[in-house]
């Protein structure tokens, strides 16, 4: 168990190193520097300012002191916010992100499972056949429409939500965003769990318990949940990746000042250093995070063997 | 064939022809602001079908034009990750051993990406260049097509007039462009279709952070940013661009789902 682990986590370096090179590659690629503007600086002006960055050095020098400062944590300064590193802007804004996320994800797991279980067992009913249809439309339309919709309809006509962030932001303004961003992935887990859990209810060991007697609600608490959960168990990994990239939009329509907001910012600001970092961290934590999530496989599904 | 295929396909073949011919007949362009007649309501009276924009350009024509940038974006990029996907899944499976694993581990580590961030910070490197959205979008979506064609082509490679061709001294690039990806269209249609709603959600979700189609262009990602900045005003600059996105996108998923089924039931017989 821990040598799977460690062996796995030695295995994520390769494809960690593959993300940031490619990253940091496509930044350097870029036409242009980034202190380019309308006015032309003085020649030694512009030398002082690429020998302060390091600049000037040979491509590869620059991509080792880049993974030096990675490795000390140092993801370079900002060249937009001049008196935040990208580091600081990410400790600042990622505590938000993660609440948000996490309270998604929370959310359609609890709601994902339970409508699947229950469409399951009342399966091909209209009820059933109700459910699906509106996860499949859940499933088709993209969070940046999803989102202005509510939106549109909770906070502006009916007004019983607030918009946006205004007012620091309390529970109520949370309601909103975290059911956006949840709402693609319960559709998307209510459609496994449907499938898996019929498929389970028809396999041998639910026919033996059900001849034992025991009551629908045992057989799905005791026998069926655990070995229906695993292909969602195997979407989680998917689920948080979508879950990040929504964040982005949700984040952008309703004013949550959190790293997905830093990142649209950044990117239509040119700000390389930061979309830089913000990239970076986005695939490591998707790397671990899926690490994570193998891991738990293995210690929920006995089968899985370590090799 | 499936009702859901049919109306589907129906719904889509009517909203291309509509895309494609309406802007010619209408009396509107795209680009003509007219400030004595901003927002307006959608209605016949006004010529406005769909209404006019806070720069009171004509919605209807705008967003015509946005549905055929963004299904022009779908296919030119599924025609890119169709072209990727083939070749290297036909490839890692034709090929197979050491090379087929080394080929297969890509694509799973890839897998683990988050690509809609590379591709952010491509438009945010270079120019929001038009081309490079069809490109980059293409790139990132090849992935279940390498997977699908590799499996496919596995069992391809032991039939007899691949044998035949290998006897024959046809070169190993020559049987897989000859005579394996002819053999795949049928799993490649159906995957296609399943990777053009792909490809229109990534194109709308960059227009709609404004970083895709840039202004006086637009496709339905732009058209709906739009909308949200006025919904308060005017809701029908959200609604209509949103709900046809939502249509086409719906359509598209459901067209794929339904000739995955087909395809597959005949298989089973």
């Amino acid at each position: 168990m821990l040598r799977y682990t460690l062996l796995r986590l030695l295995g994520a370096i390769p494809t960690l190193l593959f993300v940031i090179a490619l990253a940091f590659l496509m930044v350097r690629a870029a036409p242009g520097g980034p202190f380019d503007s309308e006015r032309a600086l003085p020649p030694e002006i512009e030398a002082n300012i690429a020998r302060a960055y390091h600049l000037d050095e040979p491509l590869p020098k620059q991509f080792l002191r880049y993974l030096g400062g990675l490795a000390r944590g140092d993801l370079g300064p900002s060249f937009r916010y001049r008196d935040y590193t990208v580091g600081e802007l990410i400790a600042n804004a990622f505590p938000m992100s993660l609440k948000l996320g996490s309270m998604a994800m929370l959310l359609a797991l609890i709601v994902g499972i339970g409508t699947g279980v229950f469409a399951a067992l009342k399966k091909n009913s209209l009820l059933d056949r109700a459910v699906m249809a509106v996860a499949m439309t859940g499933i088709s339309i993209p969070v940046f429409v999803i989102a202005p919709l509510l939106v549109l309809l909770f906070a502006v006509k009916l007004q019983w939500l607030p918009a946006g962030w205004s007012g620091g932001g309390g529970a109520r303004a949370l309601i909103l965003p975290v059911i956006t961003l949840a709402l693609p992935q319960i559709a998307y887990i209510a459609r496994l769990m449907r499938a898996s859990m019929i498929d389970v209810l028809g396999s041998d060991f639910i026919r033996t318990a059900r001849a034992q007697g025991l009551g629908t609600a045992r057989v799905i608490r005791f026998h069926a949940l655990k070995p229906a959960l695993l292909p969602v168990l195997s979407y989680l990994g998917p689920a948080i990746a979508g879950i990040l990239t929504g964040s982005v939009v949700v984040e952008e329509v309703f004013g949550v000042p959190g790293l997905g907001q830093f990142f649209v910012r950044g990117a239509l600001n040119r700000d390389y250093t930061l979309v830089l970092g913000i990239v970076i961290f986005y695939a490591t934590l998707i790397v671990l995070l899926n690490l994570l999530v193998d891991i738990l496989y293995g210690v929920i599904d006995p089968r899985v063997r370590y090799r | 064939m499936s009702r859901a295929i049919k109306v589907s396909a129906g719904t889509l073949t009517i909203v291309a022809i509509i895309a494609i011919v309406a802007p010619w007949i209408s009396p509107n362009d795209y680009l003509t602001t007219d400030f004595s007649n901003i927002l307006q309501k959608p209605g016949l009276a006004s010529m406005h079908l769909f209404g006019t924009d806070d720069l009171g350009r004509d919605l209807f024509v705008r967003t015509m034009l946005g549905i055929r940038v963004t299904l022009l974006v779908a296919i030119v990029a599924s025609i890119v990750s169709l072209v990727i996907g083939v070749l290297y899944g036909a490839t890692a499976g034709y090929v197979g051993g050491r090379v087929d694993a080394v080929m297969m581990r890509f694509v799973d580590s890839l897998y683990a990406m988050p690509f809609i961030f590379f591709v952010i910070l491509l438009m945010v490197v270079f120019e929001r260049n038009f081309l490079l959205i069809f490109v980059a979008i293409g790139a990132i979506n090849w992935l279940d097509m390498a997977r699908i064609v590799r499996g496919q082509t596995l069992s391809l490679r032991e039939r007899p007039f691949i044998e035949a061709a290998k006897l024959m001294g046809v070169s190993t690039p020559a049987i897989i462009v000859r005579h394996i990806a002819p053999n795949l269209i049928g799993v490649v249609v159906v995957y296609v279709t399943l990777t053009i709603p792909q490809a229109i959600l990534v194109e709308s979700f960059l227009s709609f952070l404004g970083l895709g189609i840039q202004e006086p262009k637009t496709s339905l990602g732009a058209l709906v940013d739009a909308g949200v900045n006025q919904m308060e005003t005017a809701s029908w600059m959200l609604l209509i661009p949103a709900t046809l996105l939502a249509i086409i996108l719906l359509c598209f998923n459901f067209l794929g789902d339904g000739l995955r089924d087909f395809f597959d039931s005949r298989s089973h017989e």
